[in-house]
Order: C-alpha cells, then structure tokens, then sequence
C-alpha cells in the first residue's frame, strides 16, 4: 500500500480496495447468476415502478430497483421511498363491489418492513399508528405530505417503502 | 486406510474456469500429498493441448501413451500410466497428445475415468480452463469436485460460474481451495479476504495456501512441494488439504489474522476506534 492510499484512508477519503472488490463481485454476481440482462432489469424496472405509481406517489429519484445476492441466492429488491398515497385509485378493480377499493391495503405496512423503514415514533403522537408519520419522515420534501389523518380519512395507512423479493437460485 | 480394492474411487475434479490460478500445482501436489498417505491415487490430464501436469510432476519425458491409445485399444491401461518413481502409490495419464485435434466424447471421458477407477482410491482430474467441452467433458465423467480460485475478482467470478455449472451436472460435493493468499495485503484490506471470498461462492473452504515462491522453484525442478518433506507454507497447505479430504480434522488458520504488521494493527484500531 503506498504511503498516499494510507493518508488518503485515514482521512476517510478512500475505501480500502477490499472492500471496492467485493461490492463489484458481489453486483456482478448478482447479474451472472440470474442470467438477466441489464436491458430486460431496466425493463422491469420501469415496468414496476410503473405499476407502482398508479397507487402512490413515490419518490423516483432515491428508489430503486436492483438485484441482490446472498448465500447463491439472487433476489430482486425493490426499494421505493412513497411520498404519499394517491387520492383516487386509479381505475376501480370490479373484484370486490361491497367494499370500496383500497389501492394500498394489500401493502400491510406493519409487516416485512424494508431494513430503510424508520420508525418516527414520536411524530406519532398518540394517533393511532405509528404510520402516518412515517411516509413524511422517508420522504425528502416531506412538504408534499400532508397531515393524513384530515386529508385523506379514508385511507388506509400507507408504508413508507416498498420492498419486494423474489428469489431464484 | 489401507487401500481395499473393492472400496470405490472418489473421482475428483480439480477446476477453477479461469486460468492460472492454480489448477495444475494443487493436482500435482495433492496427488503426492495423497500418495504418501497411502492412496493409489492417479491424476488425469484433461487436456490436451495445453497439457502441463507432466512437467510439474517431472513426468514429461516419460509418457508414451495417452488416455486415447487405451480407448482404441493401442495399449492396455497398465502401459500407459506412468508411475511416479519416487512415489509410486502415484500415477499420471494424460488425455491426449497435443497433436490430437478434438475433444475424447464425454462417453470416452466416463469409460476411461471408470476403468482407472478400478485400480486406484483417488482420481484426481485436471480440468481445462474455460467452461466449454473439455471443461464439460471432465465434469460429466467426476463425483466431486475442488474449485481453486485466487483472491482476484475475475478468478472468483469465473469460480462462481464453473459452480454454478457442477451444481446443475450433479457434481458433489464441490469444496474450495483459495490459493495464492497474501496474508499482508489481506491484513491491509488490500486484498478480498478469505471469509469475503466463502460467503461469495458459499462453499465449505477445504484449504488455503499463501503465495509462495517455492511454488515455482518447485515448478522449475518439476517436483512438487509435497514430494520432499517441504517445510515451505504452500507445502504444508497442500498437505492438510489432502488430509482433509480423507476426512481428518485439520483446523484451518487465516494467516492473515495471525500475522500483523504495525500498520496493519494501527488501521484496526483506528477501525475499531470508527474512523472508518
């Protein structure tokens, strides 16, 4: 190691190469092993945040969508920042026509909380859950959301990531 | 230990996908190492035209017949192997000459692998580089298999492809050696670190081996580490890795945690102290 790395090192100016090394091995095995294409995940990508979008307002600049591996297992993660929840559903799914459709309700926002997800509890306060403060938190203009609990009554808590997995080996 | 004929072979397949990592050094010093231990053991050349085993193991001048005279029937299979004279619980065959032009079918590979089998308690087969025919040809015609890689990330890469390939050839198990480990550098965080590389392609580390000089001395003479009680450190790795895989419980050692200059203890400090 030359003298120069060291100093730059010690002043957190570089990352030892060891660890550059393994971040690259570990995306480009990633890739490797999934045997997906950077065009077809781009793909899909715009295709789920797409989706995605029709329910709620999510922050596109700091989301993303990548691959993972852990242990010969390549996961597809989905990290996507919400700003709010939208209004309207987009088109009214005719599954069920007794209750009204609540886009975000299959999102259960208590469980399988992405390692991202803060948890604001005092902005809580004393409202019921912890939710409601959350999606302000993770947004970076939390301008854009407003209080829930007057604006949107009806809505149903929305999670202020969503993260989805899918594995394959 | 002693050798039972009608105890079946393990048949071994020693690849790494990318070149020059160390295929051929661990065949020809593991085979030794197996050797001394007691093991008929016979170490098969999968290539042919690059073929190198020979000469690491000081063999070259005496081939005559090659995995191909055997399967024509040319020669019988007791001709062609050419037995290590210092070592004589070892034996090499080569695949082929260099003159031959295609692959042996991977039918070929499996009758000839098989009918060494029947007189040995390893075969150990050097793979090709690459993960094309001949690399498929071996693999199909072995049990088990050793993945060598270096601490590089194109070598592991290429490890991670050749494993995933065994997984679908039903090649198992498949351990890992890491060679070429520079505990210094390692230390320094200059260098992929050894549980670093175990998570990555998650296999069982069956051995590690530090860069060595002595390796290409040894090279150079065309008589592996393993051959005179070597004292040197890839020595002593390659020992231990052939007694592990008889099943003897050798502790493994990171050399680079045992080994600290002053700069590296300083930057685990300053590590521990959250500077970093």
């Amino acid at each position: 190691m030359a003298l120069l790395d060291f100093i730059q090192r010690l002043v957190g100016l570089q990352k030892p190469s060891a660890t550059t090394a393994k971040e690259r091995l570990q995306l480009v095995l990633a890739h490797d092993r999934s045997d997906l294409n950077p065009e077809l995940l781009e793909q899909m990508r715009r295709e789920i945040l797409e989706v995605v979008q029709k329910y709620v307002e999510i922050d596109l600049d700091s989301g993303d969508v990548s691959l993972a591996t852990e242990d010969r297992v390549t996961a597809l993660v989905a990290n996507l920042p919400i700003r709010r929840a939208k209004l309207r559903p987009p088109s009214p799914p005719p599954a069920n026509p007794v209750e009204p459709p609540s886009p975000a309700a299959p999102l259960d926002p208590a469980q399988d909380m992405p390692t991202e997800a803060p948890t604001d509890e005092p902005a809580a306060e004393g409202t019921e859950p912890a939710e409601t403060a959350e999606t302000a938190a993770v947004a970076p203009s939390p301008a854009v959301a407003p209080p829930e609990d007057q604006q949107t009554p009806e809505e149903p808590p929305t999670s202020p990531t969503l993260s989805s997995v899918s594995a394959e080996s | 230990m002693t050798p039972v004929t009608s105890a079946p072979a393990r048949i071994i397949l020693i690849c790494s996908g990318k070149g020059g990592v160390g295929k051929t050094t661990l065949t020809a010093n593991l085979g030794i190492a197996l050797a001394k231990l007691g093991e008929r053991t016979t170490v098969l050349d999968a290539d042919f035209g690059l073929r190198n085993l020979d000469l690491l193991l000081g063999l070259e001048n005496r081939i005559v017949y090659t995995a191909q005279d055997v399967l024509s029937e040319t020669c019988r299979l007791e001709q062609a192997l050419v037995k290590h004279k210092q070592q004589p619980n070892l034996s090499l065959l080569p695949a082929g000459n260099p003159r031959m032009l295609e692959w042996l079918t991977p039918e070929d590979m499996q009758k000839i692998v098989k009918l060494i089998a029947t007189q040995a308690d390893y075969v150990l087969i050097d793979c090709p580089a690459g993960v094309e025919q001949g690399f498929k040809n071996a693999a199909l015609a072995s049990q088990e298999a050793i993945v060598i890689t270096t601490p590089e990330i194109s070598a592991v890469r290429d490890a991670d492809r050749v494993i995933g390939l065994l997984n679908t050839m039903n090649v198992t198990p498949v351990q890992l050696v890491l060679n070429r480990v520079r505990p210094k550098m390692v230390a320094n965080q200059e260098m992929l670190a050894v549980d670093a590389v175990t998570d990555i392609l998650a296999l069982p580390l069956l051995g590690l081996v530090v860069e060595d000089e002595q390796v290409i001395v040894a090279t150079n003479r065309g008589e592996p580490l393993t051959l005179n009680g070597s004292s040197t450190a890839a020595g002593k790795a390659y020992h231990n890795i052939a007694r592990r895989l008889r099943g003897e419980d050798v502790p493994l050692v990171d050399p680079s945690k045992e080994r600290r200059g002053i700069r590296a203890r300083l930057m685990n400090k300053l590590r521990q102290a959250g500077l970093f």
